[in-house]
């Protein structure tokens, strides 16, 4: 078959188990397109020779029971996996092998995927464009110079371009919805306390959420049932009950309230975000779903919010980078001399930007004024929320303000940059479920998304409207392959 | 309470000085492993063998609360008559140090899990109360090592992640003595409850001094400075004579006293500025986003009560009550809990005919000697309970003198031997037989009827002599009160 890599995971699942497919030729399929496609640099790491030996191992004993059998799969760096580079996409951890895997990564391992390397991403997730990698930008599939957004830059990139069948990607402020928009696929950034963090280089604690990143919906749904686990290493992870999310996914959302907030409407949105937003209504209504106008007061606080409270938490996280213990160290005349130099050479200017921040509004004589007003503020956001969620099921809002920008347009305004996240950053700090999917193009042709916001736990909800969505809208990503050519 | 005959205070010319100090005790939760991950805690073992990828601060690594330490903390406020929070906070303390992996300290700042309790002193002339201000739980750091290379510093981690509680007092103690009396104390029901075994010097509980100075009679508090770090209570008292002094000196000069943090250096007996307040660090405590808020139930919290053991000072009470000790022997037996176990197991097995006060001064005079010459604890006694009941009653029922007793327990202290056996093997039972002391007092007589003659005519000081000659010639063991009554009989 030589369309191995435009198969879906749930085709390529199915094919494997028919055994008409191998894991062997279907990992060789992945790793020649990704060697194909250098010139995306979505990789940081790769580990093809690895990945082709397990294919064969696995395929000299297959276990098709597993949910992944033999599946190849490329992950963001910001997963620890076990002897295999970890860099988070900073000089700091650059010569990072961790001797220890992350609690998410595992359990696709034991449903039988195999790791073929390591994404590339915004250094530390900080970013929304990819652009502050140490390992250099990363194309957009789409076309060439556009960003594939961030800071699961690789990871989109590597989805939409057909590098792996399915990844995982982290979204601590919209890091997996907006590359899903940016890209013409799909992401889920589930409940907070849904997946362990535990592995994952820490960004801002109290938001990072890992989640799966696909071309489809019941892709997204296969392998969130499969990272969504309780894990006592994680003392915010959540004992719910989880459901099959794929098992149980359906199309019927007859009767499911979907709200419609009025303060998503931003000043400056491009008509067609606008155009988009109205044919999304229009498709939830003709999936029988009913929508409501709803108020989400604190929206516009929610992005200085963010950038209060993610810029404290990561100046602290990000402390244990000094040079001492692993990673990258700069010589020093004494400890504080070698610190600086480290902490200096070592991250890149929009990390230094943040942990100034964060330092900044976590010091004594201004906590008060931001930290703690922060907290304030993202309650009020939550319960924002909580109200809506009285009347309706779920929120259906743009993904993103605008399309994907081009490489180098927004760098030297951060502002501007922050701005891309001001549809996703709400549900990260009310901690809720949101899956962003892809539902048109705007004139340039380039992919828009669609975002569905749940109620905490509800992740099947969301996922279900999205799959009754998906269907009616019947988006076709436009992959020239520009890059290979 | 303290009356004015111990107060501690320091003169200068025509001024008196009250010295006003409150105390962070820093005690190690005694615990297999650490606050938030599993390392083993044991003190001594090889430099970074205890140490997880949680306490290095690897990447992606998160901590995760020890359900014991907590516990342990909680037995300690109950300990302290304190105040439990149900719902507390970790919070990161943030700094930069090559021994501290995460480049913060998990600790509590605003929400500890223990608030207000108090400690009763005994001190001689009289009881003292002491308030505490809250107990927290918090992390240790590692060790950095200096003096291993001239270029290079070496890093321990072991201690890294250790759970620590810190005892912050209110500013009530007024003297180095309620110092040593109060950190005892802390130490003696720590140890009662199993929470910190107070070890110092292994550096289980050590201690910041806060000292300040004021004029006698004053309300108003001085401004203080805090000594980092004080190991051991000889040298906490000492820091604080020198620091006291040092602040009324600066008073009486017409200076003025900065707050700062200064070191105690235990060679030269003085304390030297470590950092003023203006070098202090802003530590930009916030609540840790790894951690949700420590939240305990009150059944969790009475479950714990119900099962804390008889602390020290109603162990004296029932001493006192039912033993008929004196308020001073029933301190000395509860202060440590090991001492209290002993003394109870030496009452239990003198049965029903016992001698308490006989059984008191025994521990508290030879055995503690021994301890203290062996350098030993109670726990590491060469006598059995069992086998010192057994010589209490001994001498009790007139089977041996006190003083042959203590030749007896000497021999005990081999092997820990029975001493009714030693007292057969050796023959060193008591000569109760009239008879048999009156013909020896006979011979006695009749080998110095010079001396029984002076007797008579009023030179009574050889009554000891005759005593002395009679004693010898038994060995020893002659019963002395029939030796004084035949004496007597037959020197009339």
């Amino acid at each position: 078959m030589s369309d191995i890599t435009k198969q879906s995971l749930t085709e390529l699942v199915k094919n494997i188990k028919d055994k008409k497919l191998s894991s062997t030729e279907v990992t060789k399929a992945f790793i020649d397109r990704s060697e194909k496609s250098k010139k995306l640099n979505a990789y940081i790491t790769e580990d093809f020779t690895s990945a082709l030996n397990k294919a064969k191992k696995f395929d000299q004993k297959p276990n098709l029971d597993l949910k992944l059998p033999g599946i190849p799969m490329a992950v963001k760096d910001l997963f620890c996996t076990k002897d295999v580079k970890t860099t988070a996409g900073s000089k700091i951890l650059n010569n990072f092998v961790p001797t220890y895997e992350s609690t998410v990564t595992d359990n696709i391992w034991r449903e039988g995927a195999i790791l073929l390397g390591k994404l590339n991403c915004d250094e530390f997730a900080m970013g929304s464009s990819n652009e502050t990698s140490f390992f250099g930008n990363v194309q957009n599939p789409i076309d060439k110079d556009l960003v594939p957004g961030g800071s699961s830059g690789g990871s989109a990139s590597a989805v939409a371009g057909q590098l792996t069948p399915i990844t995982i990607g982290t979204d601590t402020g919209g890091s997996i919805r907006q590359p899903a928009s940016f890209t013409g696929t799909v992401g889920l950034k589930p409940t907070y306390g849904s997946c362990s963090r535990y592995g994952i280089v820490a960004f801002a604690s109290s938001l990072d959420q890992a989640g799966p990143m696909a071309q489809n919906v019941k892709d997204c749904a296969l392998l969130q049932e499969i990272i969504s686990t309780y894990d006592p290493k994680d003392s915010t992870s959540i004992d719910f009950k989880r459901n099959q999310y794929n098992k149980e996914l359906t199309n019927n959302i007859k009767g499911k309230k979907i709200g419609i907030p009025k303060e998503y409407r931003v000043d400056g949105m491009p008509k067609e975000i606008e155009d988009l937003w109205q044919k999304g209504i229009q498709y939830v209504k003709d999936c029988g779903a009913e929508t409501i106008d709803i108020s989400l007061p604190h929206t516009s606080y929610a992005l200085p919010t963010y950038y209060i409270v993610a810029p404290a938490e990561a100046s602290s996280n990000l402390a244990r980078y000094d040079g001492v213990k692993y990673g990258f160290r700069a010589k020093g005349e004494n400890l504080i001399d070698m610190y600086e130099k480290t902490r200096s050479e070592g991250f890149g200017a929009e990390v230094q930007r943040r942990i100034m921040i964060g330092t900044y509004v976590l010091s004594s004589g201004y906590y008060d004024a931001y930290y703690l007003k922060a907290q304030k503020v993202r309650k009020l956001i939550k319960n924002d929320f909580d109200e809506a969620y009285k009347k309706v099921d779920a929120i259906l809002t743009p993904s993103t303000p605008s399309s994907a920008f081009k490489i180098g347009e927004k760098t030297n305004d951060p502002v501007s940059m922050y701005l891309n996240d001001i549809f996703t950053v709400p549900v990260n700090l009310a901690g809720l479920p949101g899956i962003s999917i892809p539902a048109g193009h705007d004139t340039k042709g380039y992919p828009l998304g669609l975002q569905i916001i749940g109620k905490a736990f509800d992740e099947q909800n969301i996922l279900n409207i999205a799959f009754a969505m998906e269907e009616k809208i019947n988006f076709k990503n436009k992959i020239t392959d520009w890059w290979i050519k | 309470m303290s009356k004015k005959s111990s107060e501690y205070l320091i003169n200068r010319k025509d001024n008196q000085y009250e010295v006003v100090i409150g105390l962070e005790v820093h005690a190690q939760v005694l615990s297999e492993s650490k606050l938030f991950s599993t390392s083993a805690t044991k003190f001594g073992a090889e430099p970074n063998t205890q140490v997880s990828l949680v306490d290095a601060a690897f990447p992606g690594m998160l901590p995760v609360i020890n359900e014991f330490c907590v516990k342990q903390a909680i037995k300690t406020g109950i300990g302290l008559n304190a105040k439990i929070n149900k719902r507390s906070v970790f919070d990161r303390k943030n700094y930069f140090y090559a021994d501290l992996p995460q480049g913060y300290q998990i600790s509590q700042f605003k929400d500890p899990i223990v608030g207000e309790g108090k400690v009763i002193l005994d001190m001689p002339d009289g009881q003292k109360e002491v308030g505490i201000e809250r107990l927290h739980l918090e992390q240790d750091a590692g060790k950095s090592i200096h003096d291993l290379d001239p270029q290079n510093t070496f890093v321990d981690l072991n201690r890294s992640g250790v759970a620590l509680m810190e005892i912050v007092s209110k500013p009530d103690l007024r003297s180095p003595d309620e110092v040593s009396a109060y950190i005892k104390k802390l130490r003696s029901i720590m140890r009662y409850l199993g929470t910190c075994d107070g070890n110092m010097q292994e550096g289980s509980l050590r201690a910041d001094v806060n000292v300040s100075v004021r004029a006698k009679g004053s309300k108003e508090f001085g401004t203080r400075c805090e000594i980092k770090n004080v190991n051991s209570i000889k040298f906490m008292q000492m820091a604080i004579e020198y620091e006291a002094n040092r602040q009324v000196d600066l008073i009486e000069e017409g200076k003025s006293i900065d707050q700062e943090t200064r070191l105690f250096d235990t060679k030269k007996n003085e304390t030297r500025s470590m950092r003023s307040k203006e070098d202090a660090h802003d530590y930009r405590y916030f609540p840790d986003p790894d951690l949700l808020p420590l939240e305990v139930s009150d059944e969790f919290v009475n479950e714990l009560k119900n099962n804390i053991p008889e602390l020290p000072d109603d162990k004296k009470k029932r001493f006192i009550d039912e033993f008929k000790l004196s308020p001073y022997e029933a301190t000395i037996l509860v202060s440590d809990i090991d001492t209290a176990k002993y003394f109870e197991e030496v009452v239990a097995k003198m049965g029903k005919n016992k001698d308490m006060k006989l059984a008191v001064n025994w521990i508290t005079g030879e055995l503690f000697a021994v301890l203290n010459n062996k350098n030993l604890e109670i726990s590491q006694s060469p006598v059995s309970a069992k086998n010192l009941a057994i010589l209490v009653n001994l001498i009790k029922n007139g089977t041996i003198s006190g003083k042959i007793a203590k030749t007896v327990f000497e021999l005990m202290l081999d092997g820990d031997k029975d001493p009714q056996k030693i007292v057969e093997e050796k023959g060193l039972k008591q000569q109760s037989d009239p008879k048999a002391i009156e013909a020896l007092i006979d011979k006695i007589i009749n080998d110095n009827r010079e001396k029984a003659i002076e007797y008579k005519q009023g030179k009574e000081k050889l009554f000891g002599f005759f005593v002395g000659q009679a004693m010898k010639a038994s060995g020893g063991k002659a019963n002395p009160q029939l030796i004084n009554e035949i004496l007597k009989k037959k020197l009339q």
